[in-house]
């Protein structure tokens, strides 16, 4: 599945790399433990998290991750989506609470 | 744990220094340094402060110039939700002699609005020394929080709980090219002495303990 095809069932604002868009992911992962996301998550999937600290750029550039959703309409700072557009990290915002983002994310994954 | 008893316990224990770090608030901090006039004892005024990514960081202050203003800022930056006391027992203002002079009522345990940088920034603002806590812990530490310590951040030293021992903590302050130190981090008083950090000054003074701080050579 494309990012490109939950735009709009999950209310995002590309804040960065919009490029990636077209890129395919593989599933998600939701967390707000930086650490936790270091241990768990996988290459190619989503991340949903509050989180919008400089670090969460690295952690999904390491993790190979498909792009950050940040929930709540919580906003990266300026700093944090420059490293991402220079990492070729997209980062979306959605209003969504995380429960919210995830649950209509999975039920288009698993229909 | 009252002022009183505190400031006691310390100079039973032959510690020269303790700082009064209640989470978000300094509240009892006056009466701490009232009890500890005239004696062997220094008290820094102190807080432990949690950042909106939920990171637990120690600022330590000159109580000399006790600085009301700084409590304020965090305070106004706690989201206004009451103490339920069931849950988290009374949060009491005290006097010198134990009398309680206030039930403080917003919940202090909670995140503050402010972000790591923001945190760090307002400490360093204000003149404070700013530690990161208990880096090794899994939950309220920098490392659990943010993955890994950001570069360039703007910290004075790092905290380890009394969990880890010297070898392990010249290991990180090494890797970090940084002070670690570590606390007993009493929250009883049967907590005291259990862990301490020995600084080499010439003078007991806040100042002194910043330039201690930044003097420390790593080998």
């Amino acid at each position: 599945m494309k990012i490109l095809e939950i735009i709009e069932p999950l209310s995002l604002e590309i804040k960065s790399c919009n490029q990636n868009i077209e890129s395919p992911f593989s599933g998600a992962y939701v967390s707000d433990l930086l650490s936790d996301v270091m241990a768990k998550g996988n290459d190619g999937e989503l991340w949903i998290t509050l989180q919008t600290h400089l670090n969460i750029v690295a952690v999904a550039s390491v993790k190979g991750l498909s792009g950050i959703i940040v929930v709540n309409s919580r906003c990266p700072d300026q700093e944090t989506l420059k490293r991402a557009e220079k990492e070729g990290i997209l980062i979306a915002v959605t209003p969504l609470s995380c429960f919210e983002a995830a649950g209509r994310l999975y039920k288009i994954i698993n229909g | 744990m009252t002022p009183r008893a505190i400031v006691k316990k310390a100079i039973e224990h032959g510690i020269d220094i303790i700082a009064i770090t209640d989470h978000n608030s300094m509240r009892n901090i006056p009466a701490a340094l009232v009890c500890a006039a005239g004696s062997s004892l220094t008290v820094l005024t102190g807080m432990e402060i949690t950042t909106s990514e939920e990171i637990h960081v120690l600022a330590l202050f000159d109580s000399n110039n006790f600085n009301i203003e700084f409590n304020e800022i965090i305070y106004s930056n706690l989201p206004d939700i009451k103490n339920d006391v069931e849950h988290f027992g009374y949060q009491l203002i005290v006097n010198s002699i134990d009398e309680v002079l206030e039930f403080e009522q917003r919940l202090l345990i909670s995140s503050t609005m402010l972000d790591l940088d923001s945190v760090l920034d307002l400490i360093h603002k204000y003149k404070g020394i700013a530690i990161p806590a208990h880096i090794d812990k899994e939950q309220f530490s920098i490392i659990s929080q943010l993955g890994f310590i950001p570069e360039g951040l703007k910290v004075d030293a790092l905290e380890v709980t009394r969990n880890i021992g010297i070898k392990e903590t010249e290991t990180l302050a090494q890797r970090y090219v940084m002070p670690v130190v570590s606390f007993s981090d009493a929250h009883f008083l049967t907590d005291f002495g259990n862990k301490s950090t020995e600084l080499y000054m010439e003078e007991v003074t806040f100042e002194e303990i910043r330039r201690v701080l930044s003097q420390v050579v790593l080998i």
